[in-house]
């Protein structure tokens, strides 16, 4: 029985917004201060203490709103979440729930084949929870001994962004995640870096049978700090749940703890225990009413979106080099580059290959002076190319001291070199010479390493192959 | 020689301005006398400087001095900010007294509900002072204070106000600030001022009163105007059927009241009867959904992580569970309960929910009234003190004490209590009401009324 199965996958994605302040009081927002320092009593939960929003906060929520396509709610609420925690100071937290900000949007994925239309349920403020840190010998919850909360975290800004279950693929999945991120980076709101936990990610996970529109039991997956590991979680989970379903099992609706590099995401808890939140609205808030003039000012400081560009560059490029400029925030620069007269696919792959290794951030860049470069790629050697794009941030960067450090390939130079190496190995230069082709690199090799790098690999090849084959 | 019985806080400031007594021994006045009445959980030491010495109830948060609620699980906390209502009274160069006892959390209508013992009634002290601002109340009426401040969620300002024969406003919610006062339920919560008579309570409510940055429900507020007219010619005073006919209302309490209203119209008032059927009926109830429910939330704080009492126990819940067993009463614990239950999932709508959709029936029902009236006048409480433990073991009954009060509450308007007569030689407290900030009108009532009706605030025994 080889049914065809179909999964459905919607994400709740969480963005730390890197306001000046934190989301209800006026205690620094950031990294960097020893363990609460950052703290006052409304987010440590003082008696008598009252929230005041932050108005920054709720700008840069309405302009993801309208970056994602949503409807800018005239009249947004703000609910209490109650729960007790040692990370939940007030036990609620201040959240959105029938009433969000922003609803009903949508981000149009770009794919190999086509954009692919994820819908926006929601996105809303919140307030980020305390960190707690078990304190034990393994590093681990379990056999913890005591538990430290940070507060300097609790109260910071969050946006949840909750998709329609509209992906079908882990693919796609990924491509949705890498490209929010993008338009959050772009709009400003978050630094949104996946190790530092400023963006987390939930998915949710459920298969039904290929063609049938019922939505099954679904799992929710956490702890998945990296785009590729949210693709591997998520395959995994689909082929776990095809697996139960084909052995004539029922899938149970629980939450995943990823590990990576392990076969199994535990349980951390499943849906009996579930809390009751007693969400109400937030008597200490004023419901908030953005003005139509403010939600159009937010929405003219919005440029051309990611997503758009990725679509235009890849009319250019192929789709997968326009996915990766776009993503890795690399696009201005190769439009730059173009413009500066390099060549189009010439530049994406620098730039996404050695650019990137360089770890230079590309805003920085003199493009100018990057497209001769490019332009020159082939005739540098590959050390001083990789050294000139290091340096290419700098201020004052110029091409021109490393394009005068051309490859040496004149054969009247390189022939002595190359019969001395063949010389030194009369062994292997029989070897070649019997059938033994693989032995070409390492003539080439040696070539390589008497000229310092400076030789041109081609001609080099070329003559090696030459000299070898004795014409 | 200050008689602190007797001296109105404007009368001490015309005083002090003249220089015949000094700041501190206007404080000592005060603070040198015994407290019987237990209205004090915490009295301060004379700060120094020349302002009028001020009680406040132990709900509002003051930097470095005690602030309890009334409850065992802050007995150990020391606030390290000033509440916004402090903070004013400060910068008024208003001298704390002390902290007055409250039911614990506010919650409750004769200060028995403080885990530190009730306070007692100056005009009888086998007699409950009312609550929850019976500590407050107290130490007006019994010359611990020329003023204070109390806090007003269904009544715990006007009613012990009515109990000790002072005057005392609760404000238009979103008029004075409630940053740093302990939340009992924070959509009804409101700080106001009790007082010997209606031109120190505008005073004190002009010092407290518009809009707080730290309180987003605050807004900017009419100025006030101390009262001076003498008559009340012009003003529409409605009385509402149900709320002077209602059952429980004592005949010494209707007597006095009717009397009050009589010399209304004889000051020149047109009187008319109205009509608040559905407010009367369904407050007490929609109140005892919503400000449980709120409340629920309000104390899940007090939790021993941060500030506080902290029992001992084996892991984070055992250690919250312990000290909310110990730290808590039987009223707050009754509360949480029911507030709980009303937000469950699955009973949300048929409670809390409902509740709020009476809360809009009742401010509509009001707003009516108002289309034909300046104010409207009841009872403040169907009763006058009563006895020390009498409802103590019947909450249903003390919740009813209420019953006048809440339905203005929940509409979210102003109400100011004056003594209007006595009843069994314990003071009667008249209610007015009035539309949203119009405090004003009330102030310019009560002083007509009060000059007409020439109470005694002192109570008999002392005089």
């Amino acid at each position: 029985m080889s049914e065809t199965w179909e999964p459905v996958i919607g994400l709740e994605i969480h963005v730390q917004l890197k306001t000046e302040t934190k989301m209800f009081c006026r205690c620094r927002n950031g990294f960097g201060g020893g363990p609460n320092t950052q703290t006052c009593p409304v987010c440590l939960a003082f008696p008598g203490a009252l929230p005041v929003p932050n108005r920054r906060a709720i700008e840069e929520a309405i302009k993801l709103g309208l970056a994602l396509d949503c409807t800018i709610a005239a009249r947004a609420v703000f609910h209490r979440k109650n729960y007790f925690y040692p990370d939940n100071p007030k036990a609620y937290q201040i959240s959105q729930y029938d009433e969000p900000l922003c609803s009903n949007g949508r981000l149009a994925v770009p794919t190999a084949d086509g954009d692919v239309t994820i819908g926006i349920t929601r996105a809303h403020l919140e307030e980020d929870a305390a960190k707690n840190v078990h304190v034990a010998a393994s590093g681990r919850l379990h056999g913890a001994t005591a538990t430290l909360v940070d507060f300097n975290r609790c109260g910071t800004p969050l946006i949840e962004i909750v998709t329609e279950p509209d992906i079908h693929d882990a693919d796609t999945a990924k491509r949705f995640l890498q490209l929010l991120r993008q338009t959050v980076v772009e709009l400003d709101l978050s630094d949104a870096e996946l190790e530092k936990g400023s963006m987390r990610f939930d998915v949710n996970v459920s298969v039904r049978p290929a063609g049938s529109g019922e939505l099954r039991t679904r799992t929710e997956l956490k702890n998945m700090n990296s785009f590729n590991f949210a693709a591997k979680g998520i395959e995994r989970e689909i082929a776990r749940q095809i697996g139960i379903y084909e052995a004539g099992g029922e899938v149970q609706q629980e939450t995943l703890h990823f590990v990576p590099g392990e076969e199994d995401s535990p349980p951390i808890r499943s849906k009996e225990e579930a809390q009751d939140y007693r969400y109400f609205p937030e008597p200490d808030l004023v419901p908030v009413h953005p003005p139509a003039a403010l939600v159009e000012r937010l929405r003219a400081e919005i440029g051309e979106l990611p997503g758009a560009r990725i679509g235009r560059i890849a009319d250019t490029l192929s789709f997968y080099d326009a996915d990766v400029l776009v993503t890795g925030g690399l696009d201005r620069l190769w439009s730059a580059l173009v413009g500066a007269g390099a060549d189009a696919k010439e530049a994406a792959n620098v730039l996404s290959n050695q650019f990137v290794a360089a770890g230079v951030d590309p805003g920085t860049v003199n493009a100018a002076e990057l497209a001769k470069l490019v332009a020159a790629r082939a005739e540098i050697p590959r050390a001083a190319f990789d050294e000139a794009l290091s340096k290419a941030g700098d201020a004052g960067f110029a091409a021109g001291p490393y394009l005068e450090q051309k490859l040496v390939a004149d054969a009247g130079e390189l022939d002595p070199v190359i019969e001395r190496v063949i010389a030194a190995s009369p062994g292997q230069a029989e070897q070649f010479r019997s059938g033994k082709e693989g032995l070409l690199g390492f003539f080439v090799g040696q070539v390589m390493k008497e000229t310092g790098g400076k030789a041109d690999p081609r001609i080099v090849n070329e003559r090696v192959r030459a000299k070898l084959s004795g014409t | 020689m200050i008689d602190a019985l007797r001296l109105t806080a404007e009368e001490a400031k015309k005083l002090l301005d003249a220089r015949e007594i000094s700041g501190a021994e206007l404080f000592a006045a005060y603070a040198e006398r015994d407290d019987d009445l237990h209205a004090f959980l915490y009295r301060c030491d004379d700060p120094g400087g020349d302002g009028i010495p001020i009680a406040l109830k132990d709900v509002i948060g003051t930097k470095g001095v005690p602030t309890t609620a009334g409850s065992k699980i802050l007995e150990s906390y020391l606030p390290v900010y000033d509440a916004t209502v402090a903070a004013n009274c400060k910068r008024h160069g208003l001298r704390l007294l002390g902290k007055t006892n409250t039911d614990e959390f506010a919650m409750g209508s004769s200060t028995e509900n403080s885990a530190f013992g009730p306070s007692r009634n100056p005009w009888d002290p086998a007699r409950v002072p009312g609550g929850s601002g019976g500590g407050s109340a107290a130490a007006v009426s019994g010359g611990l204070a020329p003023w204070a401040l109390g806090s007003d969620t269904g009544g715990s300002i006007k009613q012990p106000s009515a109990l000790c024969g002072n005057v005392g406003l609760r404000p238009t919610y979103g008029t004075v600030s409630r940053f740093g006062v302990v939340a009992f339920a924070s959509s009804l919560d409101q700080v106001g001022p009790v007082a010997k008579n209606v031109r120190d309570c505008a005073y004190l409510y002009s010092i407290i009163a518009g809009r707080d940055a730290n309180d987003t429900t605050t807004v900017e507020v009419p100025e006030v105007e101390l009262p001076t007219a003498q008559d009340l010619k012009g003003m529409r005073i409605g009385v509402p059927t149900e709320m002077n006919e209602a059952d429980g209302i004592e005949p010494g309490v209707s007597a006095a009241v009717r009397k009050a209203i009589e010399l209304a119209e004889s000051l020149g008032a047109e009187v008319g009867e109205c009509s608040l059927p559905r407010s009367v009926d369904y407050g007490v109830a929609c109140y005892y959904l919503v400000a449980p429910a709120e409340a629920s939330s309000n104390l899940a704080r007090y939790d021993g992580a941060r500030y506080g009492l902290r029992s001992d126990g084996d892991d984070f819940r055992e250690m919250v569970m312990a000290t909310r067993h110990d730290g808590l009463g039987d009223e707050p614990k009754r509360r949480i309960m029911i507030g709980t239950y009303a937000l469950s999932s699955g009973y949300y709508d048929a409670y809390y929910g409902k509740a709020q959709r009476v809360r809009t029936m009742i401010r509509r029902e009001h707003a009516e009234v108002f289309e034909k009236f300046d104010l409207i006048v009841s009872p403040t409480s169907p009763t006058v003190a009563f006895a020390i433990g009498e409802k103590a073991g019947n909450p249903l009954a003390m919740y009813l004490n209420d019953l006048l009060t809440i339905p203005s509450c929940m509409a979210g308007l102003p109400g100011l209590n004056i003594p209007c007569g006595l009843s069994e030689g314990l003071p009667v407290g008249l209610q007015l009401i009035g539309p949203q900030f119009a405090e004003n009108t009330l102030f310019r009532a009560g002083h007509a009324l009060e000059q007409a009706l020439g109470f005694d605030v002192v109570p008999e025994r002392l005089r």
